[in-house]
């Protein structure tokens, strides 16, 4: 700021005080795009939504036992910052099924959904001016969450050619190798795209080469259809240079419990607890308890979920497929992510349309970035009526 | 073997939809559908289609009740000698032999408790073999095959979401 030029705080003449004060980072903070599409969606009735980021199931029932049970013991007080002992040792047993093994005591941190251990992380990696490198299309958070850390954000494209898989050559193209982070996230949101371990090697490399640190979501990971999950953190030399986010909302159904935990190396979890403590203090209690209970009692209840997305998962690609809205065989999460038809170009335009015309809410996909235009990001977290209305309804739509 | 299970799990959940859409959850073709169907129905896995129907919600005047029998065997008559009789009724919605205090759950359907208790009196409890019943009337029903009753299961998610 140049001398002489007014200190934002001191105001413009019809701004509240509160307007006034809003900091530089609060300003700069864009409204995510998908508000609009929220905004459309809230005024229709008999509305289908596509655009829903969570299961349609609730919590498997002994998970919600669970939570109701820890309130009526009067189970409500702070627990120990990293989560509880049990639970962690607990997650321990559950993520070595991914061929991570953590120590529960050091390594793992349980957060409030595994949205504040990504803030968390960028907030341990990043110092003012670093660069985060990030795929695109992403999830809405991680730039956001960059910037507030001070972060700097490389977008680095992917596009359907390769299923919107992240490439060693992508990654160079994009001059991540400037970075200091680098943000993954498969299973994908918003497309649904996975990487095999053979895929993530190249990526591990370039990681290794060019010095970056890995913050790997793997939020999706229990939802995989077509073969094991695979995590970069499993990757020889890659445990000590990668902290790994995941959680119980997507794959227990526990989206509002807001329950999430992060792994990684000693030092970089430490370093994370030492700012949750001051923010956070602890994860939800309740939540600690109903999460408990997933893990030892709720395999048989995440599985028939996936069974059930997976069939919804099959049924929407054929449908997209069978209207010419070409659609990758999308093997994770519960999102596809179909291209609009030749005649709209403009995915905006089309969403728009789409909700209007026939009250099918879904989320365009340059609300994820630049390089998701022109496609649709369609979630089939909803029942096999609905979607059969929804894909019915697109159907007319294109006639 | 695979495609079977997986299209038992999707009849169990709507029997009623079409091998259209079948085929595409299955990621087969709609021609497998039918022929699985078959093999299914031949070797007697698949007994039938029916609807999951809440009489409360009907105009009809509909009773339920689970009758419990205790039957006694002699040397000419075992559990499937007696089976076959009771399930011959068209009231006898389904016969199962059971572990426990008594030897079969029937569950019975009837126009009204009278229609029910007649059916049980003079049908049933004649029966030579059978020397216990025990008939609970159904007060109301909150799930049945897996369907809950209630309607306040909403959808209370937001329409869209990150």
């Amino acid at each position: 700021m140049s001398e002489g030029e007014p200190h934002p705080s001191q105001g413009l003449p019809n701004q509240t005080p509160g307007e006034a004060h809003l900091s530089r980072r609060a300003r700069e903070a864009q409204p995510s795009g998908i508000r609009r599409f929220f905004e459309l969606a809230a005024e229709m009735d008999d509305l289908i939504s596509l655009g829903v980021g969570e299961p349609d199931f609730s919590a498997p029932w002994p998970a919600r036992s669970a939570a109701i049970d820890a309130l009526e013991r009067g189970k409500t007080s702070y627990t120990a910052n990293r989560g509880r002992s049990d639970l962690r040792t607990a997650i321990a047993d559950h993520i070595s099924q991914y061929g991570q093994e953590y120590d529960p005591d050091s390594e793992i941190l349980v957060t409030a959904g595994a949205s504040e251990a990504v803030d968390l992380a960028m907030r341990t990696l990043v110092d003012p001016g670093d660069k985060i490198a990030i795929p695109e299309p992403s999830y809405i958070s991680y730039k956001p969450t960059a910037s507030f850390a001070g972060g700097e954000v490389i977008s680095v494209p992917t596009s359907a050619e390769n299923e919107f898989k992240l490439t060693y050559d992508a990654l160079n193209q994009a001059d991540a190798a400037d970075a200091s982070v680098l943000v993954l996230c498969y299973p994908n949101n918003p497309t649904g795209a996975v990487m095999n371990r053979d895929e993530l090697r190249p990526i591990a490399q370039f990681a290794e080469e060019h010095d970056l640190f890995v913050l790997s979501d793997e939020i999706y990971a229990a939802l995989r259809y077509e073969g094991p999950h695979a995590s970069i953190a499993t990757i020889p030399g890659m445990r000590e240079r990668s902290v790994v986010f995941n959680g119980f909302s997507k794959a227990y159904a526990m989206t509002g419990m807001r329950l999430g935990y992060a792994i990684g190396p000693e030092s970089v979890i430490e370093s994370m607890n030492r700012i949750h403590q001051y923010t956070m203090l602890s994860a939800p209690t309740t939540a600690q308890a109903a999460a408990f209970e997933a893990i030892h009692n709720c395999d048989p209840a995440l599985a028939e979920m996936r069974d059930a997305f997976n069939r919804r998962r099959k049924f929407v690609i054929s449908r997209f497929n069978e209207l010419n809205m070409e659609c990758f065989e999308a093997e994770g999460a519960f999102y596809v992510f179909p291209q609009c038809p030749p005649e709209w170009s403009d995915d905006e335009a089309f969403a728009e349309a789409l909700i209007k015309d026939e009250r099918v809410a879904v989320v365009p996909g340059s609300a994820f970035g630049e390089s998701g235009a022109g496609h649709l990001r369609i979630s089939y977290a909803s029942g096999m009526s609905e979607l059969k209305t929804a894909l019915n309804r697109i159907e007319s739509f294109l006639k | 073997m695979e495609a079977k299970r997986e299209l038992l799990d999707v009849l169990l959940e709507d029997a009623r939809q079409s091998s259209a859409d079948i085929a595409r959850q299955l990621d087969i073709e709609e021609a497998d559908v039918s022929a699985l169907l078959s093999e299914l129905e031949e070797q007697g896995a698949v007994r039938g289609y029916q609807a999951v129907v809440n009489w409360d919600q009907t105009e009809e005047s509909h009773v339920q009740a689970r009758v419990e029998l205790n039957v006694e065997l002699d040397r000419e008559t075992g559990y499937e000698e007696i089976a076959r009789r009771i399930a011959k009724f068209s009231k006898v919605q389904s016969l199962r032999l059971v572990s426990g205090s008594y030897d079969f759950a029937v569950d019975v359907e009837g126009e009204s408790m009278r229609d029910i208790s007649n059916f049980v009196s003079e049908q049933i409890a004649p029966i030579p073999e059978v020397t216990q019943t025990v008939t609970h009337f159904v007060m109301h029903t909150y799930k049945d095959r897996g369907v809950y009753f209630d309607n306040r299961d909403e959808d209370d998610r937001l329409a869209v979401s990150p």
